[in-house]
């Protein structure tokens, strides 16, 4: 059994969940592993933590973790990420004039049928000298790249045909208020939070625009990994417990409470219990909508760091930064993301592993058995909702069929 | 050189505007609002921004840079590696910088080690104030016990004080340890 001691830096946000309820629960001690948190409303201060060593691991947005490691936007250190602490759970939420407009207000949308009336909103507003304007969290998030992802498939040029701004999570609700955004994409329970106050209606789920897209990773300095091996390992089982106890629907109720604690995320237990439960209410005073796998924190593998999930994040940073690709870059990209880590720390659990470390992404349209060490198991489907598929051996050619 | 002070507490902004008193050459910008705070920015144009390591506006302030980079205003976050120490005594002081390329590192670290020295104390000025109101507590607490054993024992100041002491010797406690326990008991007896 692992021994000491480890400090976590997170965000107030669902997905934060699987660490915080590793310790709530005893699951780390059950591993002789004392958790401790950090709570930071910043990425850079999430970021900063980590590099400069006040916390050993990190909840981060995958993205950053990698952006971090090329030394984009600050000297490169190197970042790992043994462990995805969920896919998806992210929506886009729109100010609920332009929902009533484009949108069925209590519904999710088509995300296809949405981005065509999209368009012409945006060109009409672009034509009137007021682009729509969208809030992400964060330049290097998977809500930047996936709501690029979905404008730029629906014929909406990000850079030139809307304006895309970074906002806070906890701030989005008064963005969109004050009318600074006419739109956004943040994670739970901050979508909510703009039902709640009736300045927004939910009009999509990440994971319509990529079914199993990743999200945030437990992200360590690769040295600090190197000296806390042990304990890490016990942290990656323990999390793989809290996940099993995080989608039992016996627990909901529970794990709403515990992360509603002001230490933890400091929000409304009502709000965070609809996100638990993949049933949101997408627009004031409707009932809750059920969107399976809204969140995806467990079941097939979902914390597995696949290797071609880190390929396809480094593709969407050289797409949107205007980089050139660099196949040494995309290669330091794949390295952040540490299966044998993983592998290694479930090794004699009998937990399901993939045979495997990277996958064709979007390929898998319906169910599919993927062999792993042990036996099988079935991934369900996880296209990209343009249909297209994501190899990671071949970027380049990837990059220049996208529009 | 043009700085910007970025801090959602007025105090301590002013307690490190005051330390920059002894740079030469030096325009001082306090921003203490979220609202309009990018806007306000673009107009200083600073060479460098300082701001408290856990604002809420970091990350809409790097993803400015990060645009004005793009536009070819290159901006480094902090120093330049080879002053890791300085970053890492500056992350411990809670504050980050942000620097404009060109500024030179000479320039930059008498600053930096000054916002550290200026955030350090404010963190000290922050503890003597908790501590100050502690101590206070700590009075009203011994004084509302003094009032109810001159009450109950018909004794005067001194004496309530000195039996209040003598009990604290006795069981090896704080005075105010004592106090709190009369003034529960006398609460609980619904005397008080």
């Amino acid at each position: 059994m692992a021994s000491g001691e480890l400090t976590i830096g997170f965000l107030p946000l669902v997905d934060a969940c699987l660490p915080i309820l590793a310790h709530e629960h005893g699951f780390a001690e059950d591993e002789g592993v004392k958790l401790s948190f950090v709570k930071d409303v910043s990425w850079a201060t999430v970021l900063d933590r980590l590099l400069y060593g006040h916390t050993d691991a990190a909840h981060m947005l995958a993205p950053l973790a990698i952006a971090t490691t090329l030394g984009l936007g600050r000297p490169a250190q190197k970042l790992v990420a043994p462990f995805v602490l969920g896919l998806n759970g992210n929506g886009v939420t729109l100010a609920k004039v332009l929902a009533e407009k484009i949108a069925t207000p209590g519904a999710y949308a088509n995300p296809v049928t949405l981005g065509a009336k999209l368009k012409v909103e945006a060109a009409e507003r672009k034509a009137a000298g007021r682009k729509l304007r969208f809030g992400v969290v964060h330049r290097y998030s998977s809500h930047n790249h996936k709501l690029r992802y979905w404008l730029a498939a629906s014929g909406i040029r990000p850079d030139e045909d809307v304006e895309i701004l970074t906002v806070a999570p906890p701030f989005v609700a008064d963005a969109l208020a004050s009318g600074e955004i006419d739109g956004a994409c943040v994670g739970e329970p901050w979508n909510s939070l703009c039902v709640e106050r009736d300045v927004g209606t939910i009009v999509l789920a990440t994971a319509q625009i990529w079914r199993r897209g990743v999200e945030k990773v437990l992200a360590m300095r690769e040295a600090r990994l190197d000296e806390l091996r042990p304990q890490t390992e016990g942290l990656i089982r323990a999390m793989r417990r809290a996940g099993k106890h995080f989608v039992d629907p016996e627990n909901f109720a529970l794990n709403a409470r515990i992360l509603a604690r002001q230490s933890y995320l400091d929000a409304d237990e009502k709000l965070i219990a609809r996100a638990i439960s993949d049933r949101l209410v997408l627009t004031h005073g409707a009932n809750p909508v059920h969107f399976p796998d809204f969140m995806f924190q467990h079941s097939e593998a979902a914390n597995f760091p696949w290797v071609s999930q880190a390929a396809w994040l480094y593709s969407q940073m050289v797409r949107w930064d205007q980089l050139s690709f660099d196949s040494s870059d995309a290669e330091k990209a794949r390295q952040v993301f540490r299966p044998d880590i993983y592998r290694s720390a479930l090794s004699d659990t009998g937990d399901d592993l993939p045979a495997a470390n990277s996958k064709v992404e979007g390929s898998v349209t319906q169910l599919t058995q993927v062999g792993t060490q042990q036996g099988s198991i079935t991934l369900s489907a996880n296209s990209f909702f343009d249909g297209r598929t994501f190899d990671p051996e071949a970027v380049e050619s990837y990059l220049d069929a996208l529009p | 050189m043009k700085i910007a002070i970025v801090d959602e507490s007025p105090a301590r902004a002013s307690i490190i505007e005051e330390g920059l008193v002894e740079l030469d050459n030096r325009e001082v910008f306090i921003l203490t609002k979220r609202e309009g705070l990018l806007a306000q920015i673009e107009l200083i144009g600073p060479d460098i921004v300082l701001i408290d390591l856990g604002n809420p506006s970091r990350d809409v302030l790097e993803e400015y840079f990060a645009v004005s980079r793009a536009l070819a205003r290159p901006i480094a976050m902090f120093v330049d590696e080879s002053d890791d120490a300085a970053i890492a005594a500056s992350i411990d002081a809670g504050v980050s910088a942000y620097v404009v390329d060109g500024l030179s590192s000479n320039r930059i670290r008498p600053l930096l080690d000054l916002a550290v020295r200026r955030f350090n104390a404010f963190a000290r000025l922050q503890s003597d104030l908790v501590e100050a109101k502690g101590k206070l507590a700590e009075r009203e607490l011994i004084d509302k016990a003094k009032r109810i054993l001159m009450d109950s024992r018909r004794v005067t100041e001194p004496e309530a004080y000195g039996e209040l002491r003598r009990k604290a010797m006795s069981s090896s406690k704080k005075i105010v340890d004592i106090a709190e326990a009369v003034v529960t008991a006398a609460e609980l007896m619904g005397d008080n």
